[in-house]
């Protein structure tokens, strides 16, 4: 397998943001994604974590080219997605969908079920007859647990998690070949949750498509990826194997995440090191010198605000960026 | 924290077909569209409904029933000569105005004007409107600001004084009022529909659509205008009214249709004159005006309530 399959090199999204000027606006970067680089392999599932703002969705969508890249490349397949005109990035797009985190809202509320799901294969099908076309929303409807006979209900008459399951089938209709989910049971009831994440699991399995999983639960990307990124203020501070990752997290910023997640063992719950993160999330438009983590860090020393840490190897399938991870 | 924390052990609890199946067991197969939905809750509306049926009567009357009067609006009876109280011997059901043409033929007539004004001008709003609003909001960055821009400038620029000048230059004329009216009213419609575009376009189902492999005319012809529809029906409901008012006010400054046309502006005026003498012909007119006027108001509200997607 040495076919590149999806290759991210320092991508960079930053958004223009007025922060003043009267008439002549005065424009700063917001750096919301700001030099991530990852590469992903068929069938696998890559979870993405971070806080709230530090630029998952930013990510998600960057790689889909639903946002423009202001650097760096998104290559797929050997292309490099961000040097694509209109009419190749449509083409390119049949083998790459979303998932969103709000069911609902993801859905044209005008649309059927049937229609929405359909929508990917009036795109890239056009020869397909609409009895066809119908056959195959059915079965698609089958595989992700939706009655075919609710075929034409509308998206405000289905709870929750149905629609999600509508998301997911509008995005598995074409058999991608990598879909990327953004949270997409945040919005969720718990139990709910549990269905859909194993629901992707086992398409994932069926169609041996890859995931990129953006999550900030940090028990649902243990269950269902095999190597997780954590993201802050739109950098990459840690990618590992999960076990690496969860056994032995190396950087303070994984740390005190992981040092969040509730245990279900009391004793030992209680008897856990709990590193509380201090202060809010610095503002992207004027992130911190060095590395970005130093103003929240309880290892931070005078070199952390001059010297922006690299990722740097800590083991067997472990990359971290910091500078005194081996401290 | 166990290694799978979330999957459910229970035999079968994965697979949440047979869950989805319970749920709806009582389903009906046919889905209601918020179209159906919102017509719905238009029916119980008792007085949009009444507003309708109304509209529709009048409207019907006004372009159908001019076959059944003996007189045209522009018959002058030379055995009368003067305004006449209702007689159905000389077929004048509504009597006669000051020179002698039957009132009902004239309402009538005055009606067809007034709908058509209504219909045509918004239309012409309508078009521009959308157009205008919809390219702005969709391509943003400076197309937008230009066309918004200029519509600002158009707000500020005193819109009665200038269709005043467009009649008075190019003399009265039936089509350029249309028009004329149309350009005034199209402003608001643009706004309007540029917000909802606006705020469609960042709403995720239009991402979903561009990573379906949607090209911007069809997630415009798809996605979009379908979304804005509900809005600017209701917002066409209110416009017709106010249309048909300007032409009132037009026809009553002497500036509306040629004589002998009328519409009910004109009739209202020429009553005014006289309605000291005979006050029907004033207050007919006027009821019928006014009856129109709040049909359309009463009907746009019930549109809006029934439209308003915060109820669904
Ligand atoms: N279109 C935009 N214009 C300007 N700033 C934006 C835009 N989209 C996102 N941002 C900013 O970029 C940063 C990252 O946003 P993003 O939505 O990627 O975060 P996220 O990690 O997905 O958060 P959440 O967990 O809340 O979904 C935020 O600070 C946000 O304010
Ligand atoms: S580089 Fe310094 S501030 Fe950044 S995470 Fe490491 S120790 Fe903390
Ligand atoms: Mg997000």
């Amino acid at each position: 397998m040495n076919e590149p399959f999806l290759q991210v090199r320092d991508l960079k999204v930053h958004f223009p943001v007025r922060t003043g000027g009267l008439f002549v606006g005065q424009y700063t970067p917001l750096k919301a994604v700001d030099g991530v680089s990852f590469d992903l392999n068929p069938g696998e599932t890559l979870g993405v974590v971070g806080e709230s703002g530090c630029g998952k969705s930013t990510l998600g969508r960057a790689v889909l080219q639903l946002i423009g890249a202001t650097d760096g490349v998104v290559s797929w397949l050997g292309t490099d997605l961000t040097s694509l005109n209109k009419k190749e990035l449509i083409a390119a797009r049949e083998n790459l969908q979303i998932v969103f985190q709000d069911p609902l809202a993801s859905l044209d509320p005008r649309m059927t079920a049937g229609d929405i799901i359909a929508e990917p294969l009036r795109n890239y099908r056009p020869t397909l007859t609409k009895a066809g076309r119908r056959k195959m929303v059915e079965d698609m409807m089958e595989r992700v647990g939706l009655l075919p006979r609710m075929i034409n209900r509308y998206p405000h008459e289905f709870s929750g998690g149905q629609c999600q399951r509508i998301g997911i089938a509008r995005a598995m209709i074409l058999r991608p070949k990598l879909v990327i989910c953004d949270e997409p049971v945040s919005a969720l009831d718990v139990s709910i949750q549990a269905q859909v994440v194993n629901l992707l699991m086992d398409l994932q399995r069926d169609f041996g498509l890859a995931l990129l999983f953006i999550s900030h639960d940090l028990a649902i990307v243990r269950h269902i990826s095999h190597r997780v990124l954590v993201l802050y203020l739109g950098k990459v501070m840690e990618l590992a194997d999960k076990a690496a990752l969860y056994a032995t997290p190396r950087h303070p910023y994984t740390q005190a995440l992981l040092s969040a997640v509730p245990i279900p063992d009391p004793t030992k719950e209680r008897n856990k090191d709990r590193i509380l993160l201090t202060g809010d999330l610095p503002s992207p438009i004027n992130p911190p010198s060095g590395c970005v983590f130093r103003t929240r860090c309880p290892r931070a020393t005078s070199v952390c605000a001059e010297t922006v840490p690299e990722l740097e190897s800590a083991g067997e399938g472990q990359e971290v960026a910091c500078h005194h991870w081996q401290d | 924290m166990s290694d799978a924390p979330i999957r459910d052990s229970r035999p079968g609890a994965n697979l949440s077909v047979p869950n989805a199946a319970a749920l709806d067991k009582a389903a009906d197969v046919e889905g209601r569209s918020l179209w159906q939905d919102a017509f719905r809750r238009l029916q119980a509306n008792r007085a949009a409904m009444i507003s309708a049926i109304v509209l529709i009567v009048m409207a019907f009357v006004c372009f159908v029933g001019p076959v059944l009067v003996p007189w045209s609006y522009e018959e002058i009876d030379w055995d009368i000569l003067e305004a006449t109280p209702p007689n159905f011997d000389t077929g004048h059901y509504l009597g006669t105005d000051s020179l002698g043409r039957d009132l009902l033929a004239r309402i009538l007539q005055g009606g067809q004007v007034s709908f058509l004004v209504g219909i045509l001008a918004t239309s012409v709003a309508l078009v521009i409107g959308v157009t205008v609003g919809a390219t702005a909001g969709f391509m943003g960055g400076r197309v937008d600001q230009v066309l918004m821009r200029f519509v600002d400038v158009m707000y500020a620029v005193p819109l009665m004084f200038f269709i005043i000048i467009l009649m008075v230059v190019f003399g009265r004329n039936f089509y350029l009022m249309f028009l004329a009216i149309g350009f005034v009213e199209w402003l608001t419609m643009s706004r309007i529909v540029r917000g909802q575009t606006l705020t469609l376009k960042n709403k995720e189902f239009i991402e979903a659509a561009r990573a379906s492999g949607g090209s911007t005319a069809s997630i415009i012809a798809r996605h979009i205008i379908p979304n804005v529809l509900g809005v600017v029906i209701v917002y066409v409901t209110l416009t017709i009214p106010q249309v048909i008012l300007l032409e009132s006010f037009l026809s009553f400054l002497g500036l509306g249709v040629q004589p002998p046309m009328t519409s009910w502006g004109a009739l209202i005026a020429e009553g005014a004159q006289e309605m000291e003498i005979t006050p029907r012909t004033l207050i007919l007119p006027a009821v019928c005006l006014s009856t129109t006027l709040f049909c359309f108001n009463f009907l746009g509200d019930g549109l809006r309530d029934a439209l308003d997607p915060k109820d669904r």
